[in-house]
């Protein structure tokens, strides 16, 4: 019988078998940030075992709320660092180059096909889109990752996306993903591993990839994955050239990890995306999904557009074809935070930034910030937001307020018209110029 | 070892995400015992008054999905500190069932029909729950109402909760 990729990755790491289905797997990365890691740090000082397993191994950054907004955020950061410089992590990112982790690390080239991470944070399985087994844990598991370099896991069951046929214009990936999760349901892939494949898979950008994979958690999945290919490689060249002689033979060495032709699949689930419409959720749970047609008239009150979901530099130009000339309306305010100082960075070359601020939005520093209604956006009671993040829970961006998740380009048009509606007519259709 | 046992809160939803167990904003505490007003703040559920429905109350019975969403920790945590050492729902969010294990506490699954008994039993009624870890049974009671339930969580999450959690299992083992 052959193996997923999430099977392959497992048996190339484990190291123990505690019980039945449990597997210890050694680790490859453990990432860290600001909210869920200082408990962890101050907990090993008072067991004595204020160390980490690998300090080359330990990638930390401050995102959530940065730079600090009140006294306590400006602590949790003042752990971080002093933890970073004791412990001398190298790959440490404060205030000026830190960024949102799921875009930053990604960017950095810490993530290989084959590699096992946690990160104690839900959204980590954004980095199986690079065929790694990346997974969300709890303080706790960050901080026996932390110190051992380890962590248990069920074998995991693979339920597989095949995605086929046409995109059309105006359909992102985070259209693509919102119609899977509504398909499957937020317990849907509870315990699962997602694997992305099929055609549309093949065709997609990392970037793309990485919003596909980002959102697997809210079907309740541990992990989502796609198989590395080309554009892996290619995505990873810069990071890799000295590792191998050729993109051949570095593509060679990752497709082995790719789930084998007769691996099992505890379920597949095959969807046609060619009728996929524009897409946004309409309650309090991301698989409520609507096409924004459906939606048309919803009225807004902010635009939010950046996150470890749609804030990397192929969103901010998917948002600036739709604003470009054109003015928020003036009932609606426009936040922009690029995901990473480098994302934000080539918006400015771009001359994105310049189409974003003529519309009216304002250009935050990169962080997690509105998403977790944390900072910079947080809405008020009754206040509705149009927005490129991945959660809608009650209370997430601000108690009392809605969110309403949609691609890039359906929150600019949202910003334009001032209520839900559909960005295919602010797009310039194939064949007109 | 925790104790599993005591008043039962009923929350007949399914889906009830870390966000309404414990907001993010809250997410900038750095001690658990800080996390204790804020239990189930913005839980969205009918009738639900945080401040008259969870004093006392050490057991928490829900449908599906418990735990879903962010993997903050600090869910088991405010439960913890409200004396809530165990959960038990149709399943679990993967991450939230590993925090509870790795914390020392509980989150067991039961079948469907298995929760729709006991809310059709008990729901709105004081009930009182008993578990023998050992033995691996629920003994659910209110006046004159007892059901018995024998449970099962793996030989691996047995030994977390024995062994208090995660950290000092693993120290000891790897």
């Amino acid at each position: 019988m052959g193996k997923t990729i999430a099977q392959k990755i497992f048996d190339s790491h484990r190291v123990d078998n505690p019980s039945g289905d449990i597997n210890v797997i050694k680790l490859d990365a453990v990432f860290c940030h600001e909210i869920t890691t200082p408990i962890a740090i101050n907990d090993l000082k008072s067991r004595g075992k204020y160390r980490v397993f690998d300090k080359d191994k330990i990638k930390a950054v401050i995102d959530h709320v940065t730079p600090s907004k009140d006294s306590k955020t400006a602590e949790q950061a003042k752990i971080m660092r002093e933890w970073a410089r004791d412990l001398d992590i190298k790959d440490f990112f404060d205030v000026g180059q830190n960024g949102v982790c799921h875009a930053l690390f990604p960017e950095k080239g810490y993530v290989r096909p084959g590699y096992t991470i946690i990160m104690g944070d839900s959204h980590t399985c954004t980095h199986g889109a690079f065929g790694a087994f990346a997974a969300g844990v709890g303080t706790t598991d960050l901080e026996v990752g932390i110190l051992k370099g380890v962590c248990a896991f069920k074998s995991p069951e693979t339920l597989k996306v095949e995605l086929t046929g046409t995109r059309a214009k105006g359909v992102y990936a985070k259209d693509i993903i919102l119609h899977v999760i509504s398909r499957l349901g937020v317990n849907g892939a509870t315990d699962h591993v997602i694997e992305f494949d099929g055609s549309v898979i093949s065709d997609l950008s990392m970037e793309e990839r990485m919003t596909l994979c980002n959102m697997a958690i809210e079907a309740g999945g541990t992990c989502g994955i796609c198989p590395p290919d080309k554009t892996t490689v290619d995505y990873l060249w810069p990071f890799i050239s000295n590792e191998f002689s050729t993109k051949e033979e570095a593509l060679k060495d990752y497709v082995r990890w790719a789930s084998d032709d007769d691996a099992a699949f505890s379920k597949i689930l095959k969807i046609d995306i060619s009728e996929l419409e524009p897409v946004s959720t309409f309650g309090f749970k991301p698989d409520q999904v609507k096409t924004v047609k459906e939606m048309e008239k919803t009225p807004v009150d902010q635009i939010y557009i950046g996150s470890c979901t749609n804030g990397r530099i192929e969103d901010l130009r998917a948002a600036a074809e739709v604003l470009k000339g054109r003015k928020l309306n003036p009932s609606v305010r426009g936040i922009l935070a690029p995901a990473t100082p480098q994302v934000y960075r080539n918006a400015v070359k771009e001359g994105l930034i310049d189409i974003f601020m003529d519309a009216g939005f304002c250009v935050t520093n990169p962080t997690c910030g509105a998403c977790l209604g944390m900072s910079n956006g947080v809405l008020a009671d009754g206040e509705v937001c149009a927005s490129t993040t991945n959660r809608n829970f009650n209370g997430r961006m601000g108690k009392g307020g809605m969110v309403h998740l949609m691609s890039p380009a359906s929150a600019a048009a949202a910003g334009i018209a001032g209520y839900i509606t559909d960005p295919r007519s602010f797009l310039v259709q194939d064949g007109e110029n | 070892m925790k104790e599993f046992n005591g008043k039962i809160l009923f929350l007949d939803r399914n889906d009830i995400n870390t966000d309404e167990i414990i907001p993010a904003k809250y997410l900038t505490e750095i001690s658990k015992e800080a996390l204790r007003p804020y239990l189930l703040e913005d839980l969205k559920m009918d009738g639900f008054d945080a401040a008259k429905d969870l004093p006392g109350k050490t057991v928490i019975v829900t449908r599906e999905n418990f735990g879903c969403g962010s993997s903050r920790e600090h869910a088991p945590w405010a439960l913890e500190v409200n004396d809530i050492h165990i959960v038990i729902a149709e399943n679990f969010a993967r991450i939230f069932r590993q925090n509870m294990f790795n914390c020392g506490m509980m989150a067991v699954p039961l079948e469907k029909e298995q929760i729709d008994l006991l809310f059709g039993t008990f729901a709105g009624k004081e009930t009182i729950l008993t578990t023998d870890f050992k033995g691996s049974k629920f003994t659910f009671s209110s006046g004159s109402d007892s059901i018995e339930l024998s449970f099962g969580i793996s030989d691996f999450d047995r030994s977390l909760v024995e062994a208090g959690g995660w950290v000092d299992f693993a120290d000891k083992n790897y």
